[in-house]
């Protein structure tokens, strides 16, 4: 049988679910693949509600919002551009491929466009294959990375960041400082190298207590990077020493605190 | 019947639409029907031919009571332009309106998969399913009714301003002018005649702000600036800097945005600013009126000076057309051998009366020169103090060399400085080229998206005084709707903030469009549900996961993308 992928589609509304509806009114066709969840603002696609898609085993996962500028919702969809930004390269690390998440703009007018991006991204998604984490056996590795990214998507620091991307480069501080675009970018590169890596050592903890030794080995990542994160983690109450054998600390995710 | 404790006590009832053959010319709707049957908390199933009929819709009612129904789905066309229908039939049934989700196997499956019978079933099937995933989670929801202050705010008296104004007194409601400037009037108080009547610009005027003084629903403020908007439709809170350093305060039910445009200034284009006799059309206005024109030999008239660029101010500013050629006519009314050239990349003379303004001009001797874009004409000061205006004739692709002694130069009307502060105060939006947003262009021209704000005249996009009274007539018949019915409902879909998980970051605060979430007074976050929108942007942004967004909940979407990949949750 040839492969039919599963698309889940989130539309706007106002801009994208009406573009959808206009291909329907002119009997635009185009692959039946796409199941389509209505949302008020593309900007309310929570990057959780995202990367939980993925790792349901979806193949491909669309957002729609307005045009830039055509928001019902005034910039609501800039937000959700800031929040792909981030999201992709978070993803980026789990080792699924992040072309299957895709955002595009399509207005009530583009029935035609509507179509046309769908087909596009049926055909990708065809040409990729199934997903890792499709079907009855999900690939561990990747699935573990995917609820990593979750954990890291729904965390504090990721959120603040690009909660306050636009305010931190747009505006002044009360300092009359102003973040360039540059030093943002640095900074939630490494925000996200961070945030996920911690969430991988807190699912691999959470299995088995681990020493640094060892979760620098299967993380291969240094040990000095590895304690840093460790130290982070502890301040937090994500982890705890679980106990020492002989004068190694092995370590256990807290289910509290998270 | 509504409040549903348990799973168990969930009935949900689903009515398939045939929609003639629309729907069932495609997908196989008795199977769709059985397969509805086979879902979880689904008591009731049946097809229609039309459910949208008046026998479809007492079909619903009659089975939302015979079956007891607390969930009803209508599996059909958008909800887009079916869901209001449906809602209050629910409602007529006893069932709150948001206990009711519709699937939409219409336009997104049987016209859109006509010729794939087969997946299109599968699909609608999908569709189905995911919708009573859905529903098996709603919620009902309250709509807030709010109280609405008959009396509106008008920033800006000029012209537009004051017409919506007098519109709104004489409609009994009392209405609050704030304008800048020491004196009513705005830019018309600067123009000489109005095209196409040569009405002086004053008569017209003075009879307008007459008007407007004698009325005695309008309390005029002068020399005034504002200083702050709070609330919402209906509860706006107001407050004015005096120029005495104190603040007064009043309370209206909607703002008129009428804070109109100014002209630019072209420094540095065409030898502006440097030549004293190359001037704007503004300029020469004044000269007109002041009588202060002396009699020149020869008037280059430059058109699209500084607008309809490729870049930067892309858009055409409508009025200079008229105004150069209105100029143009009175200049050869005044001096009959005085030379008096235009030379314009389009003109752009709309509608019968323009039309004939234009014929008006040309037989009185008006030269018109086609430029084009790429090659702009070029003014040279000569040592005789005269100007050399170069132009390369579009039509005839030649150079010609005009000597004059007085070039006038269109320049467009742009967005005010100060508009971005209205803007920021009121939360409503500017277009890329720096005019106050419509909410939507073509079917609410006046409203902003916010709620009881609305725009009117040269704040909006460059118009003439006819085009800016026409407006400002709708604006006040807008204006007058939530006035007039004094109690108004607004949107259930809002966003909830779940006071123990705030931290008070503010992050939502700052990303609302709408300014519709503050922190109280112990540093938690508050949404004021008749400004919110229900866009959910704050409750996708916030760290701490603390804001639900009501009807559209994250548990419910990601019960619709389980149901459609077949899944529980992970």
């Amino acid at each position: 049988m040839t492969f039919e992928p599963r698309i889940i589609g989130f539309l706007c509304n106002w801009c994208s679910y009406a573009g959808a509806d206009l291909a329907g009114i002119s009997r635009i066709t185009y692959p039946t693949n796409i199941r389509i969840i209505r949302v008020m603002c593309s900007g309310r696609v929570d990057p959780v509600l995202l990367l939980e898609t993925l790792a349901n085993g979806a193949d491909g996962v669309m957002v729609m919002g307005c045009h830039p500028g055509d928001c019902h919702y005034i910039e609501g969809n800039l937000q959700t551009e800031r929040k792909f930004k981030m999201l992709k390269k978070l993803i980026a690390r789990t080792g699924l491929e992040p072309e299957r998440l895709r955002l595009e703009w399509v207005s009530a007018s583009e029935g035609g466009r509507f179509a046309e991006l769908v087909r596009d991204f049926t055909n990708q998604i065809k040409a990729l294959g199934p997903s890792p984490l499709s079907g009855e056996k999900q690939d561990p590795n990747i699935l573990e990375g995917i609820l990593a990214a979750k954990s890291a998507a729904a965390d504090f620091r990721l959120r603040v960041l690009v909660g306050r991307e636009k305010g931190l480069t747009e505006d002044v501080n009360v300092y009359g400082e102003k973040v360039s675009q540059e030093k943002f970018d640095e900074t939630m590169d490494k925000a996200i190298a961070d945030e996920y890596i911690r969430n991988k050592i807190y699912f691999l903890v959470r299995k088995e207590p681990l020493s640094v030794k060892e979760l620098s080995k299967r993380l291969d990542l240094s040990p000095q990077m590895v304690l840093r994160h460790i130290v982070v983690m502890r301040r937090r109450g994500m982890v705890a020493v679980d106990r020492v054998e002989g004068i190694t600390p092995l370590y256990a995710a807290l289910e509290v605190g998270r | 019947m509504e409040q549903v404790k348990g799973e168990e006590d969930l009935r949900i009832g689903v009515f398939i639409c045939h929609c003639g053959i629309n729907i069932g010319g495609v997908v196989n709707v008795p199977h769709l029907v059985e397969y509805a049957k086979t879902l979880p908390n689904v008591v009731y199933a049946e097809d229609n031919l039309y459910t949208c009929s008046s026998e479809g819709l007492s079909k619903i009612r009659e089975n939302i009571k015979k079956h007891d129904l607390n969930r009803v789905i209508v599996a059909s066309c958008t909800p887009r332009t079916h869901e209001p229908l449906f809602r209050a039939t629910c409602e007529e049934a006893g069932l709150n309106k948001y206990l009711f989700e519709m699937a939409n196997i219409r336009e997104h499956c049987s016209w859109a998969h006509m010729h794939e019978p087969e997946k299109a079933t599968e699909k609608a099937k999908d569709i189905v399913r995911m919708a009573v995933a859905k529903a098996r989670l709603l919620k009902p929801q309250e709509e807030p009714e709010i109280d609405v202050t008959p009396s509106a705010l008008v920033i800006g008296g000029g012209v537009s301003g004051m017409t919506a104004s007098l519109c709104l007194a004489d409609q009994g409601f009392k209405v609050y002018i704030v304008e800048k400037e020491g004196e009513l009037g705005g830019r018309l108080n600067q123009l000489h005649k109005l095209y196409p009547t040569l009405v002086n610009a004053s008569e017209g005027l003075n009879k307008i702000i007459e008007a407007v003084k004698a009325n005695r629903n309008i309390e005029v403020w002068t020399s005034k600036v504002l200083k702050q908007i709070k609330g919402f439709i209906g509860n706006f809170e107001v407050t004015v800097q005096k120029g005495n350093g104190e603040t007064a305060n009043f309370g209206v039910g909607t703002v008129i945005v009428a804070t109109g445009a100014d002209v630019l200034e072209p420094v540095g284009m065409y030898g502006y600013g440097e030549y004293d006799n190359v001037i704007t059309q503004l300029k020469l206005e004044q000269l007109l009126k002041d009588g202060k024109l002396e009699k020149p030999e020869r008037v280059v008239m430059i058109q699209c000076v500084g607008s309809r660029e490729e870049k930067g101010r892309t858009y055409c500013s409508r009025i200079c057309c008229m105004t150069a050629l209105k100029n143009a006519i009175l200049i050869k009314d005044m001096f009959p051998d005085t030379d008096v050239y235009i030379l314009f990349r389009d003109l752009q003379t709309y509608g019968g009366h323009y039309e004939d303004y234009r014929r008006m001009a040309q037989d009185r001797g008006v030269k018109f020169i086609k430029y084009g874009l790429e090659k702009p004409p070029e003014v040279i000061l000569r040592q005789n103090g005269r100007l050399d205006v170069n132009v390369c004739h579009a039509l005839l692709r030649e150079q010609i060399n005009i000597d004059t002694d007085l070039v006038v130069l269109s320049t467009p009307l742009i967005q005010r400085e100060d508009a971005r502060d209205v803007s920021r105060m009121l939360k409503v939006p500017l277009g890329p080229d720096g005019f106050f947003l419509e909410a939507h262009v073509k079917l609410r021209p006046v409203d902003f998206a916010t709620d009881g704000i609305y725009v009117c005249g040269t704040a909006h996009s460059p118009k003439d005084t006819s085009e800016s009274i026409s407006q400002a007539f709708g604006v006040a018949s807008r204006a007058a709707i939530p006035m007039a019915v004094k109690r108004l409902r607004t949107e259930a879909i809002t966003a909830l903030v779940d006071e123990n998980l705030c931290t008070g970051c503010g992050t939502c605060v700052k990303i609302c469009p709408y300014g519709a979430i503050v922190k109280d007074e112990r540093g938690v976050a508050r949404v004021t549900e008749v400004v919110c929108k229900g866009c959910g942007t704050c409750g996708a942004s916030c760290p701490e996961k603390a804001i639900t967004m009501r009807h559209f909940t994250d548990e419910q979407v990601i019960a619709q993308a389980l149901a459609a990949l077949r899944r529980e949750l992970a």
